[in-house]
């Protein structure tokens, strides 16, 4: 229990002693989202009945600033480790693959809660956001971020370089999240587009985190928990695979 | 007793490269053992195998009995590895650094051995700076000390005093040699060999993922029977003497036994000559390296 919970610890250390970068940017990010679209599109767009746009927006900016923030954290915690070298100082301790993927994992998770609850306290200003069924909420959370922080880690395993870590954030995670219904209904989109977005495990993230807010979804909820939870049971085991063969971890 | 380290078969397949090509070594609980061998031999392949940093291709390696691959945790327990790279994590200092260590090994309170480490390494001032203000030498003190920091009946150290200073190579090695008098064993690789000479009581040597010798360091040493008597004279010796000129306007003599070297010293004086100066050069690690790397 000692390896786990200082393996933890340090990737806790590891991001909150820059929270200026890990937790305050993000934050001002979502701030500037908020800002600009809720300025632009507040009263031109309306989703659900009696719900402003500007609230709207504020889940599914929640879970997208999380969800960003738990992938960055496991995936640039290894890559940093590999490319300094100093990974060795984990692998060479009598450290199991599952509590290594837990560590990293909960760090990640932790770092998105954070953020999380960061952007949420800046909306306060912007608009009152109702709370209908807070335990849903952190069901959604807890496992969308683990889904992440999963990815985060095979993408840490995987990259060798920073450019390629980049390239699977541009190319897959930012796509993921931006098409995935936090800024518009998927009912506004063209069919074609629908269709796709319910092939995104992100859609069903925040459609059900949203409905955690207003109790409004375009999925009945039970639907998107239970998508999510299989993505993460599936995403994870994947990862508990790469980690006990040591993927590109130890040669 | 089960040996600190015993490897069987070990083979090492990268890509193209063999790294490892069947290696069967054995090391003694309580030996100071020195892995010697030119770059890319295999040494820090070999190490790497055992600390589980990498997976052999083939055959088996063992700490204190334990399987590195089969029963990591214990094998892991048991082995203290100090890494060739200079590796840190510039977000700790030094200190945390080793708390850190620790704590991967699982063991919570560990301050005084910590301290007791540092003492030892010299580092007890730059403790609370952060790793990367510390210089290379410093840095690579605070990799030994991650070593030892769970106290490991096995130590093996990749080159632990490249880039180190003249003082430190001593209280290293001093500190290292008292853990080896307290029953560590202690394997050691480095391309200094008068170090591996002085250290070291049996050698291996390594080339191209072969062990090309695998001895004590005497019977090594004693492997070349060949002295050298460096005389500075007054004159010029009789070419039948069979001098050949050394260094500084020197004569040098290559003699077997010692024996022949009396009545050396009776033919040069015979020849009206006297000996102002004489140095007697025993043949060291470095020859011998020399001769059964070229000749493997
Ligand atoms: N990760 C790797 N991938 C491919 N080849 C490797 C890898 N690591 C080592 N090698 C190759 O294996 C061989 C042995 O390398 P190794 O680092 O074990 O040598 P060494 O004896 O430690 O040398 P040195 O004295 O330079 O440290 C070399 O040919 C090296 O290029
Ligand atoms: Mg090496």
């Amino acid at each position: 229990m000692t390896a786990f919970s200082t393996l933890l610890y340090k990737e806790l250390l590891r991001f909150w002693k820059v929270a200026f970068q890990t937790v305050l940017a993000p934050v001002i990010t979502a701030m500037l989202y908020l800002l600009i679209f809720s300025h632009v599109l507040e009263e031109r767009v309306q989703v659900y009945p009696g719900i402003s746009y500007t609230t709207f927006l504020v889940p599914g900016l929640i879970m997208m600033s999380m969800l960003q923030n738990a992938f960055a954290n496991s995936s640039s915690s290894l890559i940093q480790s590999k490319i300094t070298g100093n990974i060795v100082f984990v692998l060479v301790a009598p450290l199991s693959y599952l509590e290594f993927f837990s560590a990293y994992m909960l760090a990640s998770v932790i770092r998105g809660l954070v953020v999380g609850i960061g952007v949420g306290l800046v909306t306060v200003w912007f608009t009152e956001l109702p709370l209908l069924h807070p335990v849903w909420l952190i069901f959604f959370t807890a496992l969308s971020t683990g889904i992440l922080a999963a990815l985060g880690i095979v993408a840490g395993m995987w990259a060798e370089k920073f450019d390629q870590l980049a390239a699977f954030q541009n190319f897959l995670i930012m796509p993921l999240t931006f098409l995935s219904g936090v800024f518009y209904s998927i009912h506004s989109l063209p069919d074609f587009w629908q269709a796709a977005s319910h092939w995104n495990p992100v859609f069903y993230m925040i459609d059900g985190f949203r409905w955690g807010f207003f109790g409004l979804s375009d999925i009945p909820p039970a639907t998107s928990l239970l998508v999510v939870a299989v993505c993460f049971v599936a995403i994870s085991g994947f990862t508990l695979l790469l980690l006990k063969r040591g993927y590109k971890l130890r040669h | 007793m089960s040996a600190a380290i015993r490897v069987q078969g070990l083979v090492k397949q990268f890509r193209q490269v063999r790294a490892l090509n069947d290696i069967d070594l054995e090391i003694k609980q309580g030996e100071f053992f020195g892995l010697l061998g030119p770059n890319g031999a295999g040494k820090t392949t070999l190490i790497s195998i055992l600390a589980g940093l990498t997976h052999a291709t083939h055959g088996k390696a063992e700490i204190m009995g334990f399987d590195v691959a089969r029963d990591y945790r214990r094998s892991r327990r048991a082995l203290g590895m100090v890494p060739q790279e200079l590796v840190y994590d510039p977000f700790f200092t030094a200190r945390e650094t080793l708390r850190l260590q620790s704590g991967y090994f699982g063991i919570r309170k560990n301050d005084d051995w910590i301290d007791h480490i540092l003492d030892h390494l010299g580092l007890t001032e730059h403790a609370d700076k952060n790793m990367r203000t510390l210089s290379g030498g410093m840095k690579r003190r605070v990799l030994v000390a991650q070593a030892l920091v769970h106290k490991p009946p096995v130590i093996v150290l990749d080159e632990p005093t490249a880039g180190v200073d003249v003082d430190l190579r001593q209280t290293l090695w001093e500190f290292i040699r008292s853990l080896n008098r307290e029953g560590h064993t202690v394997v050691l690789t480095t391309h200094y060999l008068e170090e591996a000479e002085t250290l070291c009581e049996r050698i291996a040597m390594l080339k191209q993922g072969r062990v090309v010798a695998l001895d004590s360091t005497r019977n090594l040493l004693s492997r070349r029977h060949e002295h050298q008597a460096c005389l500075t004279l007054d004159g010029m010796p009789p070419a039948e003497l069979g001098l050949k000129t050394g260094a500084g306007g020197t004569w040098v003599y290559v003699f077997q036994e010692y024996a022949q070297l009396e009545p050396m010293l009776a033919a040069i004086r015979k020849a009206g000559l006297t000996v102002q100066e004489m140095q007697l050069a025993e043949p060291d690690l470095e020859d011998v390296f020399t001769e059964i790397i070229r000749n493997s």
